[in-house]
């Protein structure tokens, strides 16, 4: 990697627009992510989430706008190429088809391989390092259907890390996961990250998002409505703006990360007269304790 | 055999490269062993040893005298027989394998998008219009023309419009077939003559019989071809079956790859059913039966289907024109009169195996 590519921005998305129909669902979304930053895409339902991540991965064919990834237009370059650059981790696999862990986790060595090549003795190496990370190890010879939602989220997850790719898109990675999974997959993402993955995430759950994500994004109606740091993105009233929910932030006592409390549906006078007067010590809420600038800058 | 399967678990763990060698050799062995039985049973009766010192002196080497007219049987009658059997069934195991993949489904045939319906009514129309009696090259190419052209109409009707899916191809072709089928019953109910009825009948139930060395030149090379074509782009068809964000997310050109496999099992199933009318259920439990045993990557799936689907048509030809002799069994009754309990009784034994649609 030389001096130049160094400042490029990792993922560079301009003026992404797509529409079917009469429907738009990304109207000129701007997302960028820097090396080695974890960026959280956040939203409500239908804001643009996953079609955002498959129009940044060139699996959509957006109508307007371009993606760059480390100065290279994507449009520019061969499907196997993008393939090197970027993986994709789906929500959920719609078919697995009776493919063992391993032989799934192998599939991301395919992008490096040349049309007359299998896998060497490196491809395999690789991917039992990908599996050994994820934790995935244990089974290698079992096919993805006989795995739990979890298990095959990681070997998913695996097989993006074996593709080894610059940039890591994932799609809802903690849905459908149980707490202990949500964050596994999270903590190991963010340690991919720390050692120089970049990567872009929907994720649902905010409060996640706020403990493991470098920057949130928050899409509403296929538009960018907040882009910068978990701080500066999760307010109540972005929050209400976006989601049509009541909210409290605070700081989290025991693991110090910023918190969400979700109180009820915008406008529902019951749940709001339900906020105790003093919960945590909060640094903003809809009853309107201001957020201290001092709790704003030990935030992260 | 079924239970044979589960003890072959560790086959999967072997590199693409050792696992395509080992089994590649032993059905290639297969083939060989089953066309050598073939060649000499038959109303003229040639011993093995024969057999084998008629294929060594082909090759220059100095064998035991041996009879002429064994001889002539077997390079004239038996061989060119058992060569086209064996390419059909190489193109019915790789195209079936192919359309599996493709639908990400194990019920896909070979022609599932309208080819067999569509060979079998330029066959009719050949015959009805007694154009099959006056040109040896008539029925293969009315068949291959209208197995391709029933293939291109059942794609146009699921590109028209822009939105492509798989589940209106499918749809389509499940009614261009019903289609084609009903034009080819009306056929065969207002056809008055019964000659040309018997002969329309021995070809939907698919033959073999009296197959010559023009029939392996026509259908040969379209089939090697296509084949070739698959084996290139199975890599790539692992991913598609994985879905199609999967697979472009992955480097796959998604719409050039199908559009290709498409067409290129399309015609090499065309090809076989012009030499040989519809073939049932051999690309349907070759591929499926292999799947079973040696997983999903088609890299080694279809190449082993090519050679699996070459033994068991060969196989079922030599039992279909022996069992009854001097009459003849029809090879397309055999495989499906065979080859469907033996699916049933995979299916029960396997049922956990079978991947879920």
């Amino acid at each position: 990697m030389n001096e130049r590519n160094g400042r490029l921005p990792a993922v560079d998305a301009r003026s992404l627009s797509f529409s079917v129909e009469a429907a738009t669902l990304l109207d000129r979304v701007d997302v960028s992510a820097e090396r080695g930053q974890f960026v959280g895409l956040i939203g409500p339902n239908g804001a643009g989430k996953s079609t955002l991540l498959r129009a940044i991965s060139n699996v959509l064919n957006y109508q307007e706008g371009s993606v760059s990834v480390l100065g290279a237009d994507l449009k520019s370059l061969a499907a196997r190429e993008v393939a090197e650059l970027l993986a994709l981790v789906p929500q959920i696999a719609p078919y697995t088809q009776g493919f063992t862990a391993f032989e799934l986790v192998l599939m991301g060595r395919y992008p490096h391989l040349g049309r007359f090549q299998v896998e060497g003795q490196d491809d395999d190496r690789i991917a039992r390092d990908a599996m050994r990370l994820t934790e995935t190890d244990d089974f290698t010879t079992r096919t993805i259907e006989t795995l739990s939602g979890g298990e095959r989220q990681r070997v998913f997850l695996a097989r993006a890390v074996a593709q080894q790719p610059q940039v890591l898109l994932l799609d809802e990675p903690t849905s459908n996961l149980d707490v202990l999974h949500q964050l596994k997959i999270l903590t190991l993402v963010r340690q991919l990250v720390d050692d120089g993955l970049t990567a872009i995430a929907a994720i649902h759950d905010l409060n996640l998002a706020a403990r493991y994500c470098d920057r949130l994004v928050l899409l509403s109606e296929g538009r960018v409505a907040a882009d910068g740091s978990p701080n500066d993105v999760l307010t109540p009233e972005m929050i209400e703006s976006a989601f049509g929910v009541k909210s409290a932030i605070y700081r989290e006592p025991v693991t110090g990360a910023l918190a969400i409390s979700l109180i009820g549906p915008a406008g529902d006078t019951a749940a709001e007269a339900e906020i105790p007067d003093q919960p945590v010590p909060v640094l903003s809420s809809p009853s309107g304790s201001v957020r201290s600038s001092e709790a704003t800058s030990a935030a992260r | 055999m079924v239970a044979g399967i589960q003890s072959l678990r560790g086959y999967r763990q072997m590199g693409v490269t050792t696992r395509l060698v080992l089994g590649m050799s032993i059905l290639l062995l297969l083939v060989v062993v089953v066309g050598l039985i073939s060649l000499s049973l038959g109303p003229v009766d040639i011993p093995i040893s024969h057999v084998a010192w008629i294929a060594l002196s082909a090759i220059g080497i100095d064998v035991p005298e041996f009879g002429r007219t064994e001889q002539l049987v077997i390079d004239q009658i038996r061989l060119p027989r058992i060569v086209v059997g064996a390419a059909v069934g190489m193109a019915l195991g790789v195209a079936g394998a192919t359309m599996q993949g493709l639908f990400r489904n194990p019920m896909a045939d070979p022609g599932i998008i309208g080819v067999s319906a569509g060979g079998a009514l330029g066959a009719v129309v050949a015959i009805a219009a007694g154009l099959a009696g006056l040109f040896f090259l008539a029925l293969p190419v009315f068949a291959f023309v209208g197995a391709l052209g029933a293939a291109l109409l059942v794609y146009g009707i699921a590109v028209v419009g822009g939105h492509f899916s798989m589940a209106t191809l499918l749809l389509a072709g499940v009614a261009v077939n019903a289609f084609l089928g009903a034009i080819v019953s009306a056929i065969i109910i207002v056809l008055p003559d019964n000659e040309a009825l018997r002969e329309i009948l021995f070809w939907l139930a698919g033959g073999l019989d009296s197959r010559s060395w023009e029939h392996v030149r026509i259908a040969g090379p379209l089939i090697l071809g296509s084949a070739a074509v698959l084996l290139l782009l199975a890599r790539d068809l692992n991913l598609l079956m994985l879905g199609d964000d999967e697979a472009r997310s992955m480097g796959v050109r998604v719409g050039l790859t199908r559009v290709t496999m498409l067409l290129a099992a399309s015609l090499a199933t065309g090809a076989a059913v012009a030499v040989s009318g519809t073939i049932a259920f051999v690309g349907l439990v070759v591929p499926h039966t292999l799947r079973l045993i040696l997983g999903p990557d088609n890299r080694v799936l279809i190449p082993m289907s090519a050679l699996g689907g070459a033994a068991f048509v060969i196989l079922a030809d030599t039992v279909a024109r022996t069992v009854i002799q001097p009459a003849e069994f029809r090879v397309g009754i055999l495989t499906a009169f065979v080859g469907a309990p033996f699916f049933i009784l995979l299916l029960i034994k396997n049922k956990r195996q079978v991947y879920s649609l």
